[in-house]
């Protein structure tokens, strides 16, 4: 029995300020869903049978989709599952997530993305997009079985975890992937330059002490996998872009126009640079790539408020606690962030004016979707009933309690947000109410 | 008794430049202290350090637990091959483990740099960093001012030149700050292969070449060059990393200024980044840098407990 299912009957959003690029739309006015779809967006709608949501003016938009996301299920449950994941996805304002394939096993066969889906339609509270692995195992080695995995629902590929460091191997996926017309997301890290770094190299580096992995690391790869995306003609995403040189690539690459590439970026690298890493040592901020210089954070937030970067994602990577309260370099990589990336870009740059409401819609709902080839989800009738209500004047401060996922380990603990999604409704199905997800 | 504010000393940092000429003059009385017949003095009696070695270390674990003897401490090593941590348990649980115990001090060698924070954060001791990954190693870098004072009168306006494969050197990460503290002028001497990512970060200049700075140092600060980091990616060879960076009679005699003095925090390689004759040499004072480390581990560990009375009362 599904969880999630188009939802019968009618619901009635009053007085909305709609917010819809697709739909040119900055309108106050009531949507109508009906059936899980949506049956009208229009000013003084009266559906007398409909189930009403006063939104009092709080700011409607297409749901969000998390194009990076570790759900960890199957194999460390213990981290995060499908069910907490999503749950997590709907607190943050997130109407679907795409899932990585380095899961134990990993998802790298049909049978596998068709397990993941079954969870999550048995589990899930926001809709699972799932990724395939480009090679078996994750190991760089052999292909893995795209046409298997594509017929079993897989939405793209990604070996997202490590790169794939044999040059050869990565101009054979994209060739494959494009058989499919699926995008290829790259975790770009020349690994054999980056020689085993746990932080950016530069003046932290130097006064921790601890190994450093150079910028050049990623934009070397990067540019590869552009040169390689340029020979096939596949389609290539750049997942969370960390540093100038990649951005940079990433321009001249849309400059030049003959080749599809688009990317990433995650709210710790266009919020938080290497130096908030100090001599506590903490391990929340240790994940890959690493936390870069200031001159690297802000040409990531310049190519994220310009477009250049088209999505933001937050990469989710949650871990227990007995895999961070380590030493520094024995630390697992990654933070948590479905809960706090939607938060923290409306506090940080929708309300301070840098990012119209308009392009926050497009970086976090219609351009994944593009990128990923899914059905656009719009505010207007007929489209699916995906869609998310934020509260741009709620606050909160992100603290273990606030956070709903099973892990905790956020970079952004102790920090103020200001604007939370209060509703998100899911084919027409209410999975946050007022702030809560429904049980 | 002039004491230590910071609670722990993990990064040379912790020290103000006035604690660590204060580290120094009470080093001086141990010193002297340790030259008697009768070397033991009552100052830390009833106080409990942990020696928790988590890489091998024979030197600095031996000089802090010669420290610790004369200063009548009861002390307990926690060693690598002994410790729970070969068994799955993590850093954090040995450390609350130890907290519970009612530890006043633990003396921490470690693999991995910051680690010693993990136990200043769960444990009411003092701690002591005995050398952290790449990081820093603080009471090295102390017998070193101690030495350097002690051979040149001052350590203001030297000019030291650091040797070697700087980047893997914890000597040299709290090194090169002190020096720049304390008013020298640190020169990180090494390819760019063995230099630090940001050695400005250090308070360091550079230079790729030992010939042509060695005119202007007043101290040649020589690291070991460990075999296995020199077999071909770093540099070619252990050969000719000598022949380039080693000091040797030749250097000594026709490009070091004659009142110039040689260290080395040991262990050395003879032959590599020194010379049999070099170490023989008046100037070379590595035996007065082991010398100088258990009087001055005696000093920081008494400051930092504020052991009874002050040194000169102690040692009467
Ligand atoms: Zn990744």
């Amino acid at each position: 029995m599904s969880r999630l299912q188009p939802a019968k009957g009618k619901l009635l959003l009053k007085g909305a300020r709609c917010v819809d690029p697709q739909a040119g739309l900055d309108v106050l006015a009531d949507i109508l869903i009906t059936d899980g779809s949506i049956a009208a967006v229009d000013t003084a709608i009266d559906a007398p049978d409909a189930e009403i949501l006063e939104v009092g003016g709080r700011v409607v938009v297409p749901g969000p989709v998390d194009l990076h996301v570790h759900l960890r299920e199957p194999g460390q449950e213990y981290k995060e599952t499908i069910e907490s994941g999503t749950r997590a996805a709907a607190h943050g304002g997130w109407t679907g997530v795409g899932v990585m394939a380095n899961t134990h096993p990993v998802v790298d066969d049909g049978a596998q993305v068709r397990s993941v889906l079954n969870k999550a339609d048995a589990t899930g509270l926001v809709r699972v997009y799932v990724y395939g692995a480009l090679t078996r195992g994750l190991r760089g080695e052999q292909l893995a079985e795209m046409a298997d995995m594509v017929a079993a629902g897989a939405v793209g590929f990604s070996d997202d975890g490590h790169g794939i460091q044999n040059p050869l191997m990565m101009r054979r996926a994209l060739q494959y992937a494009l058989v499919f017309d699926k995008v290829v997301l790259a975790h770009a890290e020349d690994e054999k330059l980056a020689d085993g770094g746990v932080v950016n190299e530069g003046l932290v580096s130097t006064r921790l002490g601890l190994p450093g992995q150079p910028a050049l690391a990623e934009e070397l790869a990067v540019r590869r996998d552009i040169a390689l995306a340029r020979l096939t003609g596949a389609r290539l995403h750049i997942c969370h872009v960390s540093t100038a040189g990649a951005v940079a690539a990433i321009r001249e690459a849309k400059a030049a126009g003959d080749v599809a590439v688009t990317a990433e970026a995650t709210p710790h690298h266009l919020f938080l640079n290497e130096d908030a890493l100090d001599v506590r040592y903490n391990t929340n901020l240790k994940m890959a790539p690493p936390l870069r210089s200031e001159a690297d954070r802000v040409a990531v937030l310049e190519a994220f408020l310009d477009g250049t970067i088209d999505a933001l994602a937050s990469d989710h990577a949650p871990h227990a606690p007995q895999e961070k309260e380590l030493e520094f370099e024995l630390a697992q990589f990654g933070t948590v962030g479905l809960e706090t990336a939607l938060p923290l870009v409306l506090g940080e740059l929708v309300a301070a004016e840098r990012l119209s409401w308009s392009d926050f819609v497009q970086r976090v709902a219609v351009a994944p979707r593009r990128i990923l080839g899914l059905e656009p989800v719009s505010l207007a009738a007929g489209s699916v009933a995906d869609l998310t209500v934020f509260d741009p004047a709620a606050k909160t401060k992100v603290t273990k309690d606030w956070l709903v996922g099973k892990s905790k380990n956020s970079a952004f603990l102790g920090w103020g947000v200001r604007g939370l999604a209060t509703e998100v409704i899911v084919g027409g199905q209410r999975v946050l109410k007022e702030g809560c997800v429904v049980v | 008794m002039a004491g230590i504010a910071s609670k722990h000393l993990i990064r040379i940092e912790d020290l103000t430049v006035d604690e660590i000429y204060s580290v120094l003059e009470n080093a001086a009385t141990f010193k002297e202290i340790n030259t008697r017949t009768i070397k033991k003095l009552p100052t830390l009696r009833g106080r409990t350090i942990i020696n928790m070695f988590l890489e091998p270390s024979t030197r600095t674990r031996s000089s802090f637990e010669l420290a610790e003897k004369r200063l009548s401490a009861d002390s307990l090593n926690f060693s690598a091959s002994s410790s729970a941590t070969v068994k799955g348990e993590s850093l954090l649980d040995t450390a609350e483990t130890f907290d519970a115990m009612k530890i006043d001090m633990v003396i921490v060698r470690h693999r991995y740099g910051g680690s010693p924070w993990i136990l200043a954060e769960a444990m009411d001791a003092h701690i002591i960093n005995g050398g952290d990954g790449i990081h820093q190693h603080p009471t090295q870098t102390l017998l070193d001012l101690f030495t350097i004072q002690e051979a040149k009168g001052r350590i203001a306006g030297l000019t030291v030149g650091i040797v070697g494969d700087i980047y893997h050197s914890r000597v040299a990460g709290s090194l090169a700050p002190a020096l720049k503290m304390m008013g020298a002028r640190p020169i990180c001497i090494a390819p760019p292969s063995y230099q630090p990512d940001v050695p400005e970060a250090l308070g360091a200049e550079v230079s790729h070449s030992l010939d042509e700075a060695l005119p202007d140092l007043d101290v040649v600060y020589l690291l070991r060059i460990q075999g296995e980091r020199a077999q071909g990616l770093s540099v070619p060879s252990l050969r000719e990393y000598a022949t380039v960076y080693g000091m040797n009679q030749w250097r000594m005699d026709n490009l070091m200024k004659p009142d110039a003095i040689i260290m080395h925090p040991g262990p050395m390689n003879r032959g590599v980044e020194i010379t049999p004759e070099v170490i023989a040499d008046s100037r070379s004072l590595v035996l007065d840098q082991v010398n100088a480390g258990v009087a001055v581990r005696m000093a920081v560990m008494y400051q930092m407990l504020g052991g009874e009375g002050d040194v000169a009362t102690a040692a009467r």
